[in-house]
């Protein structure tokens, strides 16, 4: 029964996959039946080489994706080196599940009011200290070297890793190993660095990777945040596919192509630096520094990480009092009335989306946990990976920009007569949550020290009560970690669901999104707020239900 | 590439035929009543405006309780989304049942559907009993969309105009020209921008400027090449290359969209914006996002102005509703609820003078809001330019000024 999980997932998931690279591909290649595309050929890419600024597109894409990776990873590091155990990371624990659940387009908008020449912090000193009565035309969001998108991106993935790492840490015994390094004289961080983070990293590379994927091909907070002349490739796509032109679409599905080529240069650009990275550690430690005076680094690491948590807390503070806003002018600091109007227009008829919302979340997360497990589980019991190794094939959802891979998922949808039936939107949903799940799950499971295991074999337990007894109560942090991510990922979901869903089942993300278009401030507070709902449900019990039935279990806290 | 793209266009409009004869007719009106009760209508449309849905909301409550016809919202960022679902269901084999029964569309996604014989392809909308009240002759834009035809294929929902807005507590007096703008933004460099082309307003602000300084205008509405864009532009692009460096950020970044776009105004970084719903100012002010102060005026040579339409797809599932909702939607009644700025302020594509007191009253009463000209204020209607014009605009803009390092 159990050997099946594996293959079966492969099956029931390979199909859409395939379906939507297919759909993603062929049309590359000049092939598109429906809108007059019958021979395979390369015009799609030589049109595609002939838009300008196409090299600086991706090399944006690029550049963005691993820079935001880099600092966000740095960050989380040294906070979590500097500061473990201590109450202040206690503090910063609390805080993940807000941070996640704010979706990233809403941080965006929230930091672009925060930094914008009429933004709030311009506001608290203009004019009576500036001068300025109108705002000064600098350019600070939108910028050409796409700093204020890094800056967008770099707070909402830190609350990610911090996540991935705090369901890792339990099991590494960084406690036990703090103690070691730190009797042979290391400081906090050298020491964390040295005895820890090898251990640590190994769990969380493959959400590390979903990072720097995310990065090069996001599209809404590169809309919002990113450089306009031109975009990064991802938003260039976007348009292409958008253009009323069906002959784009060839072009379009081109630069998929060419955008799943660059995620996969900033894959491999990464694995050559965790290599060089590797090296600069072994010339570090052969030095002998302890590293003893990391006070600065502390202190950097502790301002780092509060001014990130700051910019997603005041930012969703801000639209949540631009949703109640009446007139809020330039260069008032507060509006100048306040008003429950968008709310009472935008709250009735938001049951029936919030309950679809719930029912696909639950449903997709948990079949994709459940999968999951089934799958590692095999893979433990049997000792063998192959079928595991195939899984990765499953991971091309999520480096294959959305719009060009649900072409051919909503073709063959469509074709089975499926679209618009709730159990193919499930499905749907699993295709990009099973991804986020797996890798949220796969490192801290491998990771498992089996000699709990041997132990209870030696008792005379069977494999079946180890895994329910053992080593999923140990595991469970991991496990509804990674299924509140799970959860997230299908609530945020809204282009697959509008169209495998063919209108029949509007959740809080579609009827969100389509409101968010009008582009008022008020509207995009308002719906910000909704969207973060119930993912913050979902991450607060992740973090909650352990906390509870643990309380007792000093050995159980991520903390130890 | 074009070319046999589009032979194959035609081969595959001729393939879509067969499907016609079991379509609903409307000129047998009361048989489409009888088939539309009952059934449900997916009402693809932009989700963006509160105001916007509660309006369809209404119409939808109406037909339900009037013809039995269940009408269903779905919210949509963009256009383009819905032309895919579509192309994934003729991709699919579809030829009934499919997931749209209308759309709200205009102008170049028309077309392409239309090309594509992805429409339902007969004259039906002109065939809508409600149709006679729409003014053809005043308005001629219901019957060409982007200059191409529409024979029918759309039925005329509300008109659009470019109309351009400032706070008068700020400017007093904008400028009312493409000549004069460029002079007042040398003057105050950074007050102005435009939406990034190809974002449809943004387009169409390129449009309105190249009717001004095109040597010959009348080329505009005809298809073009290589030499007579050429020659039509190089004003154009002399007077773009002037105006870039003084625009907001330098031209170095632009605003999305309109919406964008208004809130720059809000937030005081621009002194003017455009849109093409003339109630949109008094919208705004309505919903606090504007002040008061501010005001519409178009170009005194005039703005471009279109039509948009509601369309069925050619597999749509419940023609005979969506002809029910559609049919509605030109009733008197729901045109001047429409236009009404407390509702949504979208102008009507009917005939007033011409309609029956008692309709005719209906948009007599109606107050169209302190920032809304009203219709015989709203200048001369400059024709949308043929869409290879458009095409290639967008694509020289984006080398031009979309790439600037």
């Amino acid at each position: 029964m159990l050997r099946l999980v594996p293959a079966g997932a492969f099956l029931v998931l390979i199909g859409p996959v395939l379906a939507g690279l297919l759909g993603a591909a062929l049309p590359a290649f000049g092939y598109l039946p429906a809108i007059g595309g019958k021979n395979l050929s390369l015009g799609p890419f030589g049109d595609l080489a002939a838009m300008p600024g196409l090299l600086r597109s991706c090399g944006l894409s690029l550049a963005i994706g691993l820079i935001t990776t880099v600092i966000s990873y740095a960050i989380v590091v040294l906070f979590i080196a500097g500061w473990r155990g201590t109450r202040l990371f206690g503090a910063m624990e609390r805080l993940v599940s807000p941070l996640l659940s704010v979706p990233h387009a809403a941080a965006a908008f929230g930091l672009a009011f925060l930094i914008a020449p009429s933004g709030f912090l311009v506001r608290l000193v203009s004019p009576w200290l500036t001068g300025w009565d109108r705002p000064p035309d600098f350019l600070i969001v939108n910028d050409s070297l796409g700093l204020a998108m890094m800056a967008g991106l770099i707070v909402k993935e830190i609350p990610f890793l911090l996540l991935v790492s705090l369901a890792a840490l339990p099991q590494i015994r960084a406690a036990q190993f703090g103690h070691v390094t730190a009797s042979l004289g290391y400081g906090r961080i050298a020491g964390f660095v040295f005895g820890v983070l090898p251990a640590l990293y190994r769990q969380i590379r493959l959400p590390v990777f979903a990072v720097l994927a995310y990065a090069t091909s996001v599209v809404d907070v590169a809309l919002i945040l990113g450089p306009t002349t031109p975009p990064p490739l991802a938003v260039r796509v976007l348009q292409w596919q958008a253009d009323p032109d069906l002959a784009m679409r060839f072009v379009a599905a081109a630069g998929a192509l060419l955008q799943l080529a660059v995620t996969g240069l900033g894959l491999l650009v990464w694995v050559f630096g965790e290599k060089a990275t590797a090296r600069l550690c072994a010339v570090l430690y052969a030095t002998g520094r302890r590293g003893k005076d990391d006070k600065v680094w502390r202190r950097l690491a502790v301002t780092l990480m509060s001014a990130s948590a700051f910019i997603v807390l005041a930012g969703i503070a801000l639209l949540a009092l631009w949703s109640i806003a009446g007139l809020w002018r330039y260069p008032d600091l507060l509006p100048d009335s306040l008003t429950l109007g968008v709310w009472m227009r935008s709250l009735p008829g938001l049951t029936s989306p919030l309950i679809n919302a719930v029912v696909i979340g639950i449903s997709s997360s948990l079949a994709a946990t459940a999968i999951a497990l089934g799958a590692l589980e095999y893979e433990a019991r049997a000792g063998v990976t192959p079928t595991i190794r195939a899984l990765v094939a499953l991971y091309l959802p999520l480096l294959v920009p959305q719009i060009a891979f649900l072409l051919g998922l909503n073709v063959v949808f469509t074709w089975a007569y499926l679209d618009g039936r709730l159990v193919a939107l499930v499905l749907v949903h699993l295709v990009f949550v099973f991804p986020y799940v797996l890798l949220s799950l796969a490192d801290p499971w491998r990771a498992w020290d089996r000699r709990y295991g041997l132990m209870a074999r030696a008792l005379r337990h069977g494999p079946d009560a180890v895994f329910w007894r053992i080593r999923l109560p140990m595991l469970l942090r991991p496990v509804l970690t990674a299924a509140a991510v799970g959860f997230a990922v299908s609530i945020g979901l809204y282009l697959p669901t509008l169209m495998i869903g063919a209108g029949r089942w509007p959740t809080i993300t579609t009827e969100a999104v389509a409101l968010a278009a009008g582009g008022d401030r008020r509207v995009i507070g308002a719906t910000a707020l909704l969207q973060a709902l119930l993912p913050f449900a979902g991450f607060a019990l992740a973090l909650g239900i352990p906390a509870l039935l643990f309380r007792d279990r000093r050995a159980m806290r991520p903390a130890a | 590439m074009l070319k046999t793209l589009s032979a194959s266009l035609i081969m595959l409009a001729a393939a879509a035929l067969p499907a016609y004869a079991a379509d609903p007719d409307p000129k047998n009106w009361d048989a489409v009543l009888a088939e539309a009760e009952g059934q449900t209508v997916y009402f693809h449309a932009w989700g963006g405006e509160t105001r916007i849905n509660d309006y369809i909301a209404w119409a939808g409550r109406t037909v339900k309780e009037r013809h039995g016809v269940r009408v269903v919202h779905v919210k949509v960022t963009d256009t383009a989304g819905v032309v895919s679902k579509i192309l994934a269901e003729k991709a699919a084999g579809r030829e009934a049942g499919g997931a749209v029964d209308l759309v709200w569309i205009n102008g170049e996604n028309f077309v392409a559907l239309k090309d594509a014989g992805m429409l339902l392809d007969r004259p039906w909308a002109s065939e809508l009993p409600n149709y006679r009240f729409v003014d053809e002759t005043g308005k001629p834009t219901v019957l060409t969309d982007f200059t191409v035809p529409v024979d029918g294929r759309e039925a005329p929902w509300g008109m659009a105009k470019l109309v351009f807005f400032h706070d008068t507590a700020v400017l007093a007096d904008p400028p009312k020209s493409a000549a004069a703008l460029l002079d007042w933004a040398k003057a105050n460099p950074g007050r102005f921008t435009y939406p990034q082309p190809p974002d449809f307003v943004g387009s169409s602000f390129l449009k309105q400027v190249l009717y001004e300084l095109a040597p010959d205008p009348a080329v505009l509405t005809r298809p073009t090449d290589d030499e007579t864009f050429k020659k039509a532009t190089t004003q154009f692009f002399a007077y773009l290359d002037d105006l870039t460096p003084h625009l907001w950020r330098q031209g170095r970044a632009y605003p999305q969209n309109y919406g964008s776009m208004r809130q720059l105004l809000a937030d005081s970084e621009v002194d003017i914006t455009f849109a093409f719903n003339p109630a949109d100012a008094s919208n705004a002010i309505a919903n606090n996002e504007l002040p008061d102060t501010v005001r519409s005026y178009v170009f005194d040579a005039g703005t471009i102005a279109n039509s948009h339409f509601l369309a069925i797809p050619f597999n749509a599932n419940a023609k005979a509703g969506a002809m029910v909702l559609a049919d509605f939607m030109m009733s008197p009644e729901a045109q001047a609820r429409k236009q009404d700025p407390n509702v949504w302020g979208d102008p009507t594509v009917l005939d007033v003078a011409a309609l029956a007191g008692d309709d005719r009253k209906r948009f007599e009463a109606l107050d169209l809001g302190i920032a809304t000209l009203p219709p015989e204020k709203l200048g001369l209607a400059l024709l949308e330019p043929h869409t290879s014009w458009l095409k290639r605009l967008e694509i020289e803009w984006a080398r031009r000024y979309g790439v600037n390092q």
